[in-house]
Order: structure tokens, then sequence, then C-alpha cells
């Protein structure tokens, strides 16, 4: 019997695939997004649009605040540590949270390097802009991937621009030949051995998310015609006017995405949508996307 | 022939890659109309309660039981076992109810308990097998035949032409229980 085996890690995330993953901060929340048909809950002190709103150091939950989110659902729970914080990583996977999210919504712990996560039991999620940073992410062993978009916001731009670009990229290595794989892995930083089996599927070889930004059904809807697996909603849901009606929809709009009756349907009287930001209004300094 | 795969939730391309490696056409099944004429209908590994929450607003899930009571052949692979289970142990909800077991969710443990072995499957031989926060069986009704077990707990189960497996056969690259499932669609046609 072997655990934490890379396929019992990469076939957990092929599970959460059509689904909606929403971030909480409390049980109350957690069981909200359960009953609305959440595939799995990302257990937080607090939802991106605070921390922003917060500034100062943003580190991993108090282990309490995990414990009772565990206990309040019966769905997958997961849950963030800084970028290249080992040491919250191995809290996380004691306390047997499900999957680890290595966020750029925390503070980086590390400026040069990410979690070696082949070292670990419990899989990792990490996000990436374009082909390069996934294909990093991969290397260093992360089971699934989301493109960041820029969190706390409640504006899709960011996330839909990482999604084109991946996509982009991903087609532009199907022409290519070993010898120009070679340069573009180095063009992109990306290792070639992870290049060489995304050109070979056509795909990146584990499931990829979009996150970052998303805040109504349309915005779910949207990520996945441009081909994401699923969808992260973050204070898409909690910081909006009606979380449970809201929830329930993006579940079902993540599903339907193609079926525009269906769309309109649960896009109709959903109340106010999280307050969004624009893009060119937040400081360079202050873009999570750059972590 | 054409047999269906639940496309609702999660892994659909696993189920679909498995059967067209055996032949046969299959359909996603999104809503009741992608019901009509299937031999048979695979309900994939997800979450059973994101999965049920994503049939009920077009009435899927009500075609689907009257479907199975009318002896549409099915394999429920770990959540899709769940949806055909008559009972869970240590859950509110009851979805399908068209195979005679009770299954206790989660029983395998959090993900870090999630494990791959080896088991040896009545008629098919030694099955790799990868079981991820997989439900197991904790009651059989007298007319469910087990076909494997981990430990004491059954984990492929089947009663006439549905069968219901606690882990995923779809993610090792063997066909023997998808085989096993078309030849009830063929038996039934």
């Amino acid at each position: 019997m072997d655990k934490g085996t890379y396929r019992v890690k990469t076939g957990f995330a092929e599970m959460f695939k059509g689904g909606v993953i929403m971030d909480v901060t409390t049980a109350e929340q957690a069981r909200i997004a359960e009953e609305a048909g959440a595939v799995a809950v990302m257990a937080l002190e607090r939802v991106p649009a605070d921390i922003r709103a917060h500034g100062g150091v943003a580190r991993m939950a108090d282990p309490q605040k995990i414990r009772e989110i565990q206990e309040a659902v019966s769905i997958p729970v997961m849950a963030k540590v800084r970028i290249g914080h080992t040491a919250e990583a191995r809290i996380l996977e004691a306390l047997g949270v499900d999957f680890i999210d290595e966020s750029e919504v925390l503070t980086p712990a590390d400026p040069f390097h990410h979690i070696d996560k082949w070292a670990f039991k419990v899989p990792f999620v990490c996000g990436c802009r374009d082909l390069g940073e996934a294909a990093r992410r991969i290397a260093e062993g992360a089971a699934m991937i989301r493109t960041k978009g820029e969190a706390g916001t409640g504006n899709v731009i960011e996330a839909v621009r990482h999604m084109r670009l991946l996509n982009d990229q991903i087609r532009r290595l199907q022409g290519m030949s070993r010898a120009e794989l070679v340069s573009y892995g180095k063009e992109i930083g990306a290792p070639v051995e992870v290049l060489e089996l995304i050109q070979e599927q056509g795909r990146l070889p584990v499931v990829n998310f979009a996150a970052g930004g998303i805040a109504t059904p349309a915005d779910a809807a949207l990520m996945r015609m441009l081909g994401a697996d699923g969808v992260f909603v973050g204070s898409g849901i909690f910081k909006s006017a009606d979380p449970e009606k809201r929830a329930r929809a993006i579940v079902q709009a993540c599903t339907h995405y193609d079926d525009p009756q269906v769309l309109a349907e649960v896009s109709t009287g959903l109340g106010e949508a999280m307050p969004g930001l624009a893009i060119e209004a937040i400081p360079e300094a202050e873009l999570m996307q750059h972590r | 022939m054409t047999v269906g795969v639940l496309a609702v939730q999660g892994d659909v391309r696993e189920h679909v890659r498995v059967l067209e490696r055996l032949g046969v056409a299959v359909r996603p099944v999104l809503r009741p109309e992608h019901l009509k004429g299937l031999a048979g209908i695979v309900l994939p590994g997800g979450e059973s309660t994101a999965m049920w929450r994503l049939m009920g607003p077009t009435g899927l899930g009500d075609a689907l039981r009257r479907e199975l009571r009318e002896g549409l052949p099915a394999l429920g692979t770990c959540a899709g076992m769940i949806l055909l289970a008559r009972e869970i142990t240590n859950w509110p909800e009851r979805y399908l109810g068209v195979l005679d077991i009770a299954v206790e969710r989660n029983a395998t443990g959090r993900q870090v308990d999630s494990f791959e072995t080896t088991l040896s499957a009545d008629g098919l031989g030694e099955l790799p097998a990868v079981f991820i926060r997989a439900p197991l069986v904790r009651r059989t009704g007298p007319g469910v035949t087990v076909l494997a077990r981990w430990g004491e707990a059954p984990v492929l189960v089947r009663e006439g032409r549905v069968l219901g497996a606690s882990f995923h056969p779809e993610l090792t690259g063997d066909t023997r229980v998808h085989g096993l499932f078309l030849e009830l669609c063929k038996e039934r046609r």
C-alpha cells in the first residue's frame, strides 16, 4: 500500500474538475459552500480582498481555524502557505489538510525558491501566469496548477490574461522541433522534460483551474470557455450581498458554461457583486501576481 | 453501442478515455435528454454532494433514477458509487438509491491517507487500484455480490447490472472493470 504517490496526488486533483473551490473563513461559510455544491473549500484567516486592504504580512491560517473548518464539512479542505515556507507546509500536512496552495496571496517567505513539493505526501496547487511558471511548478512537484489572475480584485481581466497566455504558449509548443523546444525552454525558463510532456499531451499534464478575480457566474463560465478545468472563487462569494445564492449560481455556471439559458437563469437577481478594483488603480508593488 | 458518462463534475475525461479504448461510442451526460438510447452509464469520481446539486435543477437526477430502475446498466466509481448507494452511513442525504449497499463516505480518511494498492477481484484477477478519500461498503443487501475486498471491506460490488467501486479503475490504465461493465451493457441489449 503506497500513500502520497504522484498518481494519488494528481488523481485527486482530477476529481475537482468541473467544480468550484471556495475561500471560506469560518465553519458557517464552509457549510454554505458545501451546501451550494463546492468541490472543496480553502480555509483562510481573511479572504484576499481583506488581505489586500489589511496590508502587512499575510501568513498561514491559525491551525484552530483550519480544524474548525475541517470539522464542519465533509468535502476536501485546502489551506494556503507562503511561497517557499516549508515549515508552514509541514504544519498543514500534519493537520491533515487535503491540498496545500503555495500561494502568492500570502506574503512570500523565500526570495529564491518554492517548496520542494516532491518531499510531501500531501498534494500542492501553485499559481502561474504563463507556461514557464506552470512548468517550473510542475517540475517542483505541483499536482495541480491554477492561473493566478489578480486576487481580491473582483476583476477578471488578469485571470483571462494568464489563461490566454498559457493557451497561446501551449499552442506554439505543438509545432516545435526538439531544438526549438530547448531554446524555447530557455527563453521562458521552463524545464525541457516538462515541456516535452506538455507538447506530447497538448495540455498541461495536471489539472488547471482559473483563479484571481472571479466574481460572477458569467466570470466562471468565461474561464471554463477558455479551457479552465474549474475555478477558485476567493472574495467573490463572501464579499457579495447574498453569498448563498451567488455560491449556488457560480457552481451551476461552472458546469453549464456552454448553456446560455442556464447562465441567464442563474445570473438573475443575485444582488450586489463584490466591489471591484481596476488593475491600473493598484500600485505595481501591491500586485500579488508578480510574487 | 453508445454509453454515457455523467459529466456534471469529476474525472469524466479519464472514463471517456478508457471507454473509447474499448471501442465504444461515449456521450457526456449533462441533461435528461442526453440519457436517451444509452446502453449504460458511468458515474465518475468527484464530489458526490456537488454532483448531486448539479443534477437537481435540470431534472437529471430524477430522470437518471427512473432509467436505472428500468434496468439501465451502471458503473459508479468512488463518488459515483455513493450516488448509486441505497444508504450513506455518515451523511444525511441519499441520492439515486438503486444499489443495495450502505457506504461510509471518506472512510479511508483524508488525502494524506489516500493510497494505491493491488486487489484480487473475482473473475478479473489482480487489479491495480487507487483509493482517494474513498468510500467503503459497510453493508451489502442479499442481491449484492462482492467481487473484491480491501481488508474486510467490500470495494467492488455488483447487483444485477449495476457495479460499484470504492476505487478508481479509470486512473490506472487497466480496462478490466470497464470491460465487465460493457459486458453488462451488451447483456441487456
